[in-house]
């Protein structure tokens, strides 16, 4: 099975495909119509930071019983996006499946800016964001810990090593490329900007080496905390008293969801980059297939969440988790309930088809529908959940304001300057890797030819 | 191809990364210094009052009792300064001409108060009542130090949180006999062994809930 089109058979033109987007950007006209939308994204996050930091969570919707609702659904969203770079970069490196080489690096850097924008919802999100530090365990003049019984604390946790990781994971594999764009620079800027940050990196068989282990090892750190971290999200609903979010499938249906959720993404970008920069013969109809299938195996794992959780309600009759599952059903936010149903799981049966799966538009079109019926799924599951929870003097609809939105398409905003940048500026596709997967079935192809 | 960076880029780059490392561990050990210095505690700093008022002197001289002057520490949650008149109870009779005392006399013949600076201010998200501490026999000198030996009064203790809290912890070995609470000098004091764990369960004192939020952060 061949990965990669015979128009890139050469090691040279990969490298001169990929680094040459970095020094000299192909169509710059179409990447400023998008970086001045997405300029103009972040300038409403700024706003929206600024407003809210001056008048507290109080121009947001929530209020009690809906203490969580955009900022934690939109923060679940975003993380969950995440997980399928790690999950391609990190866990198709281990299983050496080398096809993954043409996808890795995008979708590594998708997962650094998801969870940046993840992270900083947490942050903004608390009545006193100067005092973010609070929860980190250090010792000071209160001689308090944080609350470890507290989800806050465990999300520290969690998005801080995520975060950490990501990074480490994506530079340890961005630099032996930055090294190729800082050779190849004609241009002084462009020489000092990637040189620096390649490190000095000569290429010698030491720094392979030495490379191998810290990326292998990385990875191996990597691939447990798509799990880790998303249970621990799912654990962060589980942990309130809450009828609906007590399911014992919550972790892997959450695990998968993000997975999804990740892989739509994933093809959404893949689909876009291989038309905008030309890279259809890296970027194959192999590539759009595998994601494709990846998508529809998460999917339909979270159907099966779906129709798990559903089940759990039926067989254990609580009153009030059948009350909570009858609101979710038919109540006022049963939009949001087939809407996730709906978006999530029924243009994905087309993926079933090959036809529909090799073809770029039908891939897009199916993955912004997941994304969004993911995106409904989170929001069902805390509105849904929390506006009517034990008290029922406390039963309150719940509306999110205009400063929830503009936030949220704030955040879009970050994602996609952020991403935008990337594309701009570094090697979107993991030139190295790739000449090594081409090289490595060479020389497959002579033995299996003089056998 | 030009050489993009001299030889001593390598060295430079890694010399900068150690300083930063190096900037970062100094700023954290500065702010833990800095967050435990007497800056920010005030303990020891002098406070400058209308009164060079000696508690060396009307404490460990002379023997008044604190409640003389800090009159509804045992029945309210604030210890309270002293009126001018308590102040004029001796001194309409002895030191009546004191220069020293012009303020105090200006106070009374105009009826306006002494504008006393407190200076054991706790910040105002802490609850903080004085009557309990001293109905359940926490000495003065526990918080406030050695004031018997302060020619002018200063803080004697860092009111951080950890101050607090190492007592709310474990309570016990600070308490002392009720009708003793104004002692200064406990050196001779003579614990009973059991005076500790006596106290406790006479007033029911649990110090599993006296660090609950809620005790000081209303």
């Amino acid at each position: 099975m061949s990965d990669i089109a015979p128009s890139a058979r050469d090691f040279r033109t990969v490298t001169d495909e990929i680094v040459d987007i970095s020094l000299d950007y192909p169509d710059r006209r179409a990447w400023w119509m998008c970086f001045i939308p997405a300029l103009l994204l972040l300038l409403s996050f700024l706003v929206s930071v600024t407003v809210l930091f001056w008048y507290g969570v109080g121009v947001w919707g929530n209020n009690i019983p809906m203490g969580w609702a955009l900022a934690i659904s939109n923060y679940i969203f975003f993380l969950g996006i995440g997980h399928a770079g790690t999950l391609i970069s990190a866990l198709l490196l281990l299983l050496v499946q080398h096809w993954r080489n043409s996808l890795n690096r995008f979708a590594e850097a998708m997962t650094l800016f998801a969870v940046i924008c993840g992270a900083l919802y947490p942050l903004v999100h608390l009545g006193r964001p100067w005092l973010f530090y609070w929860m980190a365990p250090y010792p000071n003049t209160m001689t308090v810990w944080p609350q470890f019984k507290s989800p806050l604390t465990w999300d520290f946790f969690a998005v801080l090593t995520y975060l950490i990781v990501s990074i480490l994971f994506w530079y340890i594999g961005i630099v032996p490329d930055l090294a190729s764009a800082r050779d190849r620079a004609t241009r002084r800027r462009y020489q000092v900007f990637f040189g620096l940050f390649a490190l000095g990196w000569r290429g010698s068989a030491r720094h392979w080496a030495r490379w191998r282990q810290s990326y292998r090892l990385t990875a191996a750190i990597a691939v447990p905390l798509v799990v880790s971290v998303h249970s621990e999200i799912s654990m962060l609903l589980a942990a309130g008293p809450i009828a609906g979010w007590n399911s014992t499938v919550f972790p892997p249906y959450f695990v998968a969801g993000a997975a999804f959720s990740g892989f739509a993404v994933v093809s959404m970008i893949a689909v876009v980059l291989r038309h905008a920069l030309g890279l259809r013969n890296l970027v194959t109809s192999r590539h759009l297939d595998l994601l494709a299938k990846l998508t529809l195996l998460c999917g339909m794992m979270t159907a099966y969440g779906y129709w798990a959780e559903t089940f759990d309600t039926l067989y254990g009759n609580d009153p009030q988790e059948l009350e909570t599952m009858r609101d979710r059903l038919v109540g006022v936010y049963a939009w949001s309930y087939w809407g996730a149903v709906f978006l999530n799981f029924v243009p994905l049966q087309l993926l079933w088809w090959h036809r529909v799966r090799v073809n770029p538009a039908l891939l897009f079109l199916i993955g912004l529908s997941c994304v969004i019926g993911m995106w409904m799924e989170r929001y069902m599951l805390l509105v849904t959940t929390l506006y009517r929870d034990w008290l029922v003097s406390s039963w309150q609809r719940y509306h999110p304001s205009i400063w929830d939105w503009s936030l949220f398409a704030g955040m879009l905003g970050v994602f996609f300057t952020l991403f935008l940048l990337f594309v701009r500026f570094l090697p979107v596709i993991s030139a190295f890797e790739i000449k090594e997967a081409m090289f490595e079935e060479k020389q497959e192809r002579k033995e299996t030819g003089r056998a | 191809m030009p050489q993009i960076f001299t030889a001593s880029a390598d060295t430079r780059l890694r010399t900068a990364a150690l300083l930063l490392v190096a900037v970062f561990v100094v700023s954290l050990l500065f702010t833990a210094g800095f967050m435990n210095s007497t800056y920010l505690t005030s303990v020891g700093w002098v406070v400058t009052q209308p009164v060079p008022f000696s508690h060396e002197h009307h404490v460990g001289g002379l023997g008044l009792d604190c409640r003389y002057c800090h009159a509804s520490v045992e029945v309210s949650a604030q210890a309270s300064l002293p009126a001018t008149h308590v102040c004029m109870t001796c001194h309409s009779q002895i030191w009546t001409g004191a220069p020293v005392l012009a303020p105090v006399r200006a106070s009374l013949a105009d009826n306006k108060p002494l504008h006393w600076q407190r200076v054991a201010r706790l910040p105002d998200y802490v609850y903080f009542n004085h009557s309990i501490h001293i109905s359940r026999g926490v000495p003065c000198v526990e918080c406030h130090g050695r004031v018997d030996r302060m020619p002018l009064l200063a803080r004697a203790k860092p009111f951080t949180m950890e101050f607090c809290l190492d007592c709310h912890r474990d309570p016990g070995p600070h308490l002392r006999p009720r009708d003793q609470v104004t002692r200064m000098d406990w050196s001779g004091w003579h614990e009973d062994p059991q005076f500790a764990r006596k106290q406790l369960q006479a007033f029911g004192i649990q110090p599993d809930k006296l660090t609950n939020c809620y005790i000081c952060h209303r």
